[in-house]
Protein backbone atom coordinates (compact mmCIF):
# COMPACT_ATOMS: atom_id res chain seq x y z
CA UNK A 1 0.00 0.00 0.00
CA UNK A 2 1.35 3.41 -0.92
CA UNK A 3 1.91 5.66 2.04
CA UNK A 4 0.32 9.10 1.63
CA UNK A 5 2.06 12.18 2.96
CA UNK A 6 0.00 14.34 5.30
CA UNK A 7 0.84 17.93 4.44
CA UNK A 8 -1.59 19.38 6.96
CA UNK A 9 1.19 19.47 9.54
CA UNK A 10 2.62 22.47 7.70
CA UNK A 11 -0.26 24.55 9.12
CA UNK A 12 1.21 23.97 12.57
CA UNK A 13 4.31 25.99 11.67
CA UNK A 14 2.24 28.82 10.21
CA UNK A 15 2.16 30.86 13.48
CA UNK A 16 5.95 30.70 13.67
CA UNK A 17 6.27 31.76 10.05
CA UNK A 18 3.98 34.73 10.70
CA UNK A 19 5.95 35.66 13.80
CA UNK A 20 9.25 35.48 11.92
CA UNK A 21 7.75 37.50 9.06
CA UNK A 22 6.69 40.32 11.38
CA UNK A 23 9.75 40.27 13.62
CA UNK A 24 12.47 39.66 11.03
CA UNK A 25 11.53 39.55 7.36
CA UNK A 26 9.49 42.76 7.13
CA UNK A 27 11.96 44.84 9.22
CA UNK A 28 14.78 43.42 7.06
CA UNK A 29 12.95 44.44 3.88
CA UNK A 30 12.47 47.91 5.33
CA UNK A 31 16.19 48.21 6.10
CA UNK A 32 17.08 47.12 2.56
CA UNK A 33 14.66 49.69 1.14
CA UNK A 34 16.04 52.46 3.38
CA UNK A 35 19.62 51.62 2.38
CA UNK A 36 18.97 52.75 -1.20
CA UNK A 37 17.14 55.94 -0.29
CA UNK A 38 17.57 59.23 1.51
CA UNK A 39 14.99 60.56 3.91
CA UNK A 40 14.45 64.11 5.10
CA UNK A 41 11.69 63.18 7.53
CA UNK A 42 7.95 63.31 6.95
CA UNK A 43 8.09 59.77 5.55
CA UNK A 44 9.48 61.06 2.23
CA UNK A 45 12.17 59.03 0.53
CA UNK A 46 14.43 59.74 -2.44
CA UNK A 47 16.24 57.10 -4.46
CA UNK A 48 20.05 57.40 -4.18
CA UNK A 49 21.06 53.98 -5.50
CA UNK A 50 24.35 52.63 -4.17
CA UNK A 51 25.52 55.97 -2.78
CA UNK A 52 25.39 55.04 0.93
CA UNK A 53 27.25 51.77 0.32
CA UNK A 54 29.92 53.56 -1.72
CA UNK A 55 30.31 56.27 0.90
CA UNK A 56 30.60 53.82 3.78
CA UNK A 57 32.90 51.33 2.07
CA UNK A 58 35.28 54.14 1.18
CA UNK A 59 35.22 55.82 4.59
CA UNK A 60 37.58 55.00 7.43
CA UNK A 61 34.71 55.01 9.90
CA UNK A 62 33.39 51.55 8.99
CA UNK A 63 36.80 49.91 8.69
CA UNK A 64 38.06 51.40 11.97
CA UNK A 65 34.97 50.17 13.82
CA UNK A 66 35.28 46.74 12.19
CA UNK A 67 38.98 46.58 13.14
CA UNK A 68 38.21 47.47 16.76
CA UNK A 69 35.39 44.94 16.80
CA UNK A 70 37.55 42.11 15.47
CA UNK A 71 40.35 43.01 17.88
CA UNK A 72 37.93 43.03 20.83
CA UNK A 73 36.39 39.66 19.87
CA UNK A 74 39.84 38.11 19.37
CA UNK A 75 41.14 39.37 22.70
CA UNK A 76 38.18 38.18 24.73
CA UNK A 77 38.24 34.74 23.04
CA UNK A 78 41.95 34.38 23.73
CA UNK A 79 41.31 35.13 27.40
CA UNK A 80 37.88 33.61 28.09
CA UNK A 81 38.29 30.22 26.44
CA UNK A 82 41.52 29.11 28.21
CA UNK A 83 40.36 30.73 31.46
CA UNK A 84 36.96 29.00 31.22
CA UNK A 85 38.64 25.62 30.67
CA UNK A 86 40.96 26.23 33.62
CA UNK A 87 38.08 27.20 35.90
CA UNK A 88 36.06 24.14 34.80
CA UNK A 89 39.02 21.85 35.50
CA UNK A 90 39.41 23.34 38.99
CA UNK A 91 35.72 23.03 39.91
CA UNK A 92 34.79 20.21 42.29
CA UNK A 93 33.12 17.25 40.59
CA UNK A 94 30.51 16.42 43.24
CA UNK A 95 29.13 17.36 46.65
CA UNK A 96 27.66 20.61 47.98
CA UNK A 97 30.77 22.52 46.92
CA UNK A 98 30.06 21.63 43.26
CA UNK A 99 26.49 22.99 43.60
CA UNK A 100 27.77 26.14 45.30
CA UNK A 101 30.33 26.67 42.51
CA UNK A 102 27.66 26.26 39.85
CA UNK A 103 25.41 28.84 41.50
CA UNK A 104 28.28 31.30 41.96
CA UNK A 105 29.39 30.83 38.36
CA UNK A 106 25.87 31.46 37.11
CA UNK A 107 25.48 34.75 39.02
CA UNK A 108 27.28 37.09 36.56
CA UNK A 109 25.18 35.64 33.74
CA UNK A 110 21.97 36.69 35.48
CA UNK A 111 22.90 40.36 35.73
CA UNK A 112 21.35 42.59 33.03
CA UNK A 113 23.86 44.08 30.58
CA UNK A 114 23.25 47.70 31.52
CA UNK A 115 23.68 46.86 35.21
CA UNK A 116 27.03 45.20 34.43
CA UNK A 117 28.11 48.39 32.66
CA UNK A 118 27.01 50.52 35.60
CA UNK A 119 28.74 48.26 38.15
CA UNK A 120 32.03 48.53 36.24
CA UNK A 121 31.59 52.25 35.65
CA UNK A 122 31.62 52.79 39.41
CA UNK A 123 34.02 49.94 40.19
CA UNK A 124 36.72 51.26 37.84
CA UNK A 125 36.49 54.96 38.67
CA UNK A 126 39.88 56.16 39.82
CA UNK A 127 38.45 58.48 42.51
CA UNK A 128 35.81 56.35 44.25
CA UNK A 129 35.87 52.91 42.57
CA UNK A 130 37.42 49.96 44.37
CA UNK A 131 39.39 48.76 41.33
CA UNK A 132 40.29 52.22 40.06
CA UNK A 133 41.49 53.38 43.47
CA UNK A 134 43.46 50.18 44.02
CA UNK A 135 45.25 50.45 40.67
CA UNK A 136 45.95 54.16 41.26
CA UNK A 137 47.32 53.41 44.72
CA UNK A 138 49.69 50.87 43.16
CA UNK A 139 51.26 53.79 41.32
CA UNK A 140 49.66 53.40 37.89
CA UNK A 141 48.02 56.34 36.19
CA UNK A 142 44.67 54.79 35.47
CA UNK A 143 41.66 56.59 34.08
CA UNK A 144 39.40 54.73 31.70
CA UNK A 145 37.50 57.89 30.80
CA UNK A 146 40.59 59.67 29.44
CA UNK A 147 43.07 56.99 28.38
CA UNK A 148 42.25 54.70 25.44
CA UNK A 149 44.42 51.80 26.70
CA UNK A 150 42.81 51.99 30.14
CA UNK A 151 39.36 52.02 28.53
CA UNK A 152 40.21 48.90 26.51
CA UNK A 153 41.59 47.07 29.55
CA UNK A 154 38.45 47.93 31.51
CA UNK A 155 36.03 46.88 28.74
CA UNK A 156 37.90 43.60 28.23
CA UNK A 157 38.05 42.94 31.99
CA UNK A 158 34.32 43.63 32.26
CA UNK A 159 33.52 41.18 29.47
CA UNK A 160 35.81 38.53 30.94
CA UNK A 161 34.16 38.96 34.34
CA UNK A 162 30.69 38.75 32.81
CA UNK A 163 31.11 35.86 30.38
CA UNK A 164 33.97 33.56 31.42
CA UNK A 165 31.56 31.70 33.66
CA UNK A 166 29.47 30.74 30.62
CA UNK A 167 32.51 29.11 29.01
CA UNK A 168 33.38 27.48 32.33
CA UNK A 169 29.86 26.06 32.76
CA UNK A 170 29.83 24.69 29.21
CA UNK A 171 33.26 23.10 29.71
CA UNK A 172 32.17 21.73 33.07
CA UNK A 173 29.17 20.07 31.41
CA UNK A 174 31.54 18.60 28.81
CA UNK A 175 33.91 17.31 31.49
CA UNK A 176 31.10 15.74 33.52
CA UNK A 177 29.96 13.76 30.47
CA UNK A 178 33.27 11.86 30.24
CA UNK A 179 32.78 8.31 31.58
CA UNK A 180 34.96 7.30 34.54
CA UNK A 181 36.34 4.39 32.52
CA UNK A 182 38.53 6.85 30.56
CA UNK A 183 40.12 8.17 33.74
CA UNK A 184 40.57 4.63 35.10
CA UNK A 185 42.33 3.55 31.89
CA UNK A 186 44.58 6.63 32.10
CA UNK A 187 45.40 5.76 35.72
CA UNK A 188 46.34 2.20 34.77
CA UNK A 189 48.60 3.62 32.04
CA UNK A 190 50.08 6.02 34.61
CA UNK A 191 49.27 8.94 32.35
CA UNK A 192 50.38 12.39 33.55
CA UNK A 193 47.83 15.11 34.35
CA UNK A 194 48.76 16.88 31.11
CA UNK A 195 48.26 13.67 29.08
CA UNK A 196 44.82 13.15 30.62
CA UNK A 197 43.88 16.71 29.66
CA UNK A 198 45.44 16.54 26.18
CA UNK A 199 44.18 13.10 25.13
CA UNK A 200 40.93 12.64 27.08
CA UNK A 201 39.44 15.87 28.39
CA UNK A 202 40.23 18.24 25.54
CA UNK A 203 38.97 15.95 22.72
CA UNK A 204 35.81 15.19 24.70
CA UNK A 205 35.23 18.90 25.28
CA UNK A 206 35.64 19.77 21.60
CA UNK A 207 31.90 19.92 20.89
CA UNK A 208 31.08 22.25 23.78
CA UNK A 209 34.20 24.32 23.09
CA UNK A 210 33.05 24.98 19.53
CA UNK A 211 29.66 26.07 20.89
CA UNK A 212 31.41 28.27 23.49
CA UNK A 213 33.61 29.89 20.83
CA UNK A 214 30.60 30.45 18.56
CA UNK A 215 28.46 31.94 21.33
CA UNK A 216 31.20 34.16 22.68
CA UNK A 217 32.36 35.33 19.27
CA UNK A 218 28.87 36.22 18.08
CA UNK A 219 27.92 37.86 21.35
CA UNK A 220 31.12 39.89 21.53
CA UNK A 221 30.79 40.81 17.86
CA UNK A 222 27.38 42.33 18.57
CA UNK A 223 28.28 43.88 21.94
CA UNK A 224 26.62 47.20 22.64
CA UNK A 225 25.16 47.89 26.06
CA UNK A 226 28.09 47.20 28.39
CA UNK A 227 30.77 49.32 26.63
CA UNK A 228 28.18 51.98 25.84
CA UNK A 229 27.27 52.36 29.52
CA UNK A 230 30.91 52.13 30.64
CA UNK A 231 32.72 54.37 28.15
CA UNK A 232 30.09 55.64 25.72
CA UNK A 233 32.44 54.52 22.92
CA UNK A 234 35.25 56.78 24.15
CA UNK A 235 37.63 58.27 24.90
CA UNK A 236 37.35 59.65 21.37
CA UNK A 237 36.32 56.63 19.36
CA UNK A 238 38.65 54.19 21.15
CA UNK A 239 35.91 51.77 22.20
CA UNK A 240 33.37 52.57 19.50
CA UNK A 241 32.49 49.12 18.25
CA UNK A 242 30.29 48.39 15.23
CA UNK A 243 26.97 48.41 17.07
CA UNK A 244 27.79 51.61 18.99
CA UNK A 245 28.78 53.32 15.74
CA UNK A 246 25.62 52.07 14.08
CA UNK A 247 23.38 53.41 16.84
CA UNK A 248 25.21 56.76 16.75
CA UNK A 249 24.56 56.94 13.02
CA UNK A 250 20.94 55.81 13.11
CA UNK A 251 19.66 57.51 16.26
CA UNK A 252 22.28 60.17 17.03
CA UNK A 253 22.59 61.60 13.54
CA UNK A 254 19.28 60.19 12.26
CA UNK A 255 21.02 59.15 9.01
CA UNK A 256 18.59 56.35 8.21
CA UNK A 257 19.96 55.52 4.74
CA UNK A 258 23.65 55.19 5.67
CA UNK A 259 22.69 53.41 8.91
CA UNK A 260 20.59 50.91 6.94
CA UNK A 261 23.50 50.25 4.55
CA UNK A 262 25.85 49.92 7.56
CA UNK A 263 23.54 47.46 9.32
CA UNK A 264 23.16 45.32 6.20
CA UNK A 265 26.92 45.03 5.80
CA UNK A 266 27.21 44.27 9.53
CA UNK A 267 24.53 41.59 9.08
CA UNK A 268 26.34 40.04 6.11
CA UNK A 269 29.59 39.76 8.07
CA UNK A 270 27.72 38.10 10.96
CA UNK A 271 25.94 35.77 8.54
CA UNK A 272 29.23 34.73 6.95
CA UNK A 273 30.93 34.08 10.29
CA UNK A 274 27.88 32.18 11.59
CA UNK A 275 27.88 29.99 8.49
CA UNK A 276 31.57 29.19 8.91
CA UNK A 277 31.04 28.28 12.57
CA UNK A 278 27.92 26.25 11.73
CA UNK A 279 29.82 24.30 9.08
CA UNK A 280 32.68 23.62 11.48
CA UNK A 281 30.21 22.46 14.16
CA UNK A 282 28.41 20.09 11.81
CA UNK A 283 31.70 18.66 10.51
CA UNK A 284 32.92 18.22 14.09
CA UNK A 285 29.70 16.44 15.12
CA UNK A 286 30.02 14.06 12.18
CA UNK A 287 33.66 13.32 13.00
CA UNK A 288 32.71 12.68 16.62
CA UNK A 289 29.89 10.34 15.59
CA UNK A 290 32.22 8.40 13.30
CA UNK A 291 35.01 8.01 15.90
CA UNK B 1 2.81 49.89 3.67
CA UNK B 2 4.29 53.35 2.96
CA UNK B 3 6.64 53.13 5.90
CA UNK B 4 8.47 50.22 4.25
CA UNK B 5 9.42 52.70 1.50
CA UNK B 6 9.17 50.23 -1.38
CA UNK B 7 10.93 50.94 -4.64
CA UNK B 8 10.71 48.98 -7.86
CA UNK B 9 14.35 47.73 -7.82
CA UNK B 10 14.13 46.51 -4.21
CA UNK B 11 10.74 44.92 -4.86
CA UNK B 12 12.22 43.09 -7.86
CA UNK B 13 15.19 42.04 -5.73
CA UNK B 14 12.97 40.48 -3.06
CA UNK B 15 10.69 38.95 -5.67
CA UNK B 16 13.69 37.23 -7.29
CA UNK B 17 14.89 35.91 -3.91
CA UNK B 18 11.38 34.62 -3.11
CA UNK B 19 11.15 33.04 -6.58
CA UNK B 20 14.50 31.33 -6.13
CA UNK B 21 13.35 29.92 -2.79
CA UNK B 22 10.06 28.75 -4.30
CA UNK B 23 11.83 27.07 -7.25
CA UNK B 24 14.27 25.37 -4.87
CA UNK B 25 11.39 24.12 -2.71
CA UNK B 26 9.58 22.72 -5.75
CA UNK B 27 12.77 21.10 -6.99
CA UNK B 28 13.34 19.59 -3.55
CA UNK B 29 9.90 17.95 -3.77
CA UNK B 30 10.06 16.88 -7.43
CA UNK B 31 13.76 16.03 -7.73
CA UNK B 32 15.38 15.73 -4.27
CA UNK B 33 19.15 16.29 -4.33
CA UNK B 34 21.76 14.14 -2.64
CA UNK B 35 24.31 16.08 -0.58
CA UNK B 36 27.87 15.89 -1.91
CA UNK B 37 31.34 16.92 -0.79
CA UNK B 38 32.71 19.47 -3.23
CA UNK B 39 35.71 21.73 -3.70
CA UNK B 40 35.34 23.35 -0.26
CA UNK B 41 35.53 19.97 1.44
CA UNK B 42 32.13 20.42 3.08
CA UNK B 43 28.94 18.52 2.43
CA UNK B 44 26.43 20.67 0.54
CA UNK B 45 22.91 20.14 -0.76
CA UNK B 46 21.25 22.29 -3.41
CA UNK B 47 19.89 24.73 -0.80
CA UNK B 48 23.35 25.18 0.75
CA UNK B 49 24.76 26.01 -2.67
CA UNK B 50 22.04 28.63 -3.22
CA UNK B 51 22.82 30.15 0.17
CA UNK B 52 26.55 30.24 -0.62
CA UNK B 53 25.81 31.80 -4.00
CA UNK B 54 23.63 34.55 -2.51
CA UNK B 55 26.07 35.29 0.31
CA UNK B 56 29.08 35.28 -2.00
CA UNK B 57 27.26 37.47 -4.51
CA UNK B 58 26.51 40.02 -1.79
CA UNK B 59 30.21 40.25 -0.94
CA UNK B 60 31.21 40.42 -4.64
CA UNK B 61 28.84 43.33 -5.14
CA UNK B 62 30.07 45.10 -2.02
CA UNK B 63 33.70 44.64 -3.06
CA UNK B 64 32.83 46.02 -6.51
CA UNK B 65 31.18 49.10 -4.98
CA UNK B 66 34.07 49.61 -2.56
CA UNK B 67 37.01 49.17 -4.91
CA UNK B 68 35.89 50.25 -8.38
CA UNK B 69 33.89 52.94 -10.11
CA UNK B 70 32.83 50.65 -12.94
CA UNK B 71 29.13 49.88 -13.56
CA UNK B 72 27.55 47.34 -11.23
CA UNK B 73 26.49 45.14 -14.17
CA UNK B 74 30.05 43.79 -14.35
CA UNK B 75 29.70 42.61 -10.76
CA UNK B 76 26.46 40.89 -11.66
CA UNK B 77 28.31 39.08 -14.46
CA UNK B 78 30.95 37.92 -11.98
CA UNK B 79 28.15 36.77 -9.66
CA UNK B 80 26.64 34.68 -12.48
CA UNK B 81 30.02 32.99 -13.08
CA UNK B 82 30.40 32.54 -9.32
CA UNK B 83 26.92 30.96 -9.09
CA UNK B 84 27.79 28.55 -11.91
CA UNK B 85 31.03 27.54 -10.17
CA UNK B 86 29.29 27.03 -6.81
CA UNK B 87 26.51 24.88 -8.28
CA UNK B 88 28.97 22.93 -10.42
CA UNK B 89 31.91 22.31 -8.09
CA UNK B 90 31.05 23.14 -4.46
Amino acid sequence: MEKTANQRAWFLVLPVLLLVAFSSVIPMMTVVNYSFQDSFGGNEFFWVGLEWYRELLRSERLWDALGRQLMFSSIILLIEIPLGILVALCMPKKGWLASLCLVLMALPLLIPYNVVGTIWQVFARSDIGLLGRFVTDLGFEYNYAQNAADAWVTVVAMDVWHWTSLVALLCYAGLRSIPDAYYQAAEIDQASRWSVFRHIELPKMRGVLIIAVLLRFMDSFMIYTEPFVLTGGGPGNATTFLSIDLVKMALGQFDLGPAAAFSLMYFLVILLISYVFYTVMIASDKEEAQS
Amino acid sequence: MDWIAWTLPTALFFASIASALAVMSLLAIKRPSTPRVGALGIETARGDRLFLTLLGSAFINLAWIGFTDLPQYFALGICAVFAFCVFRWV
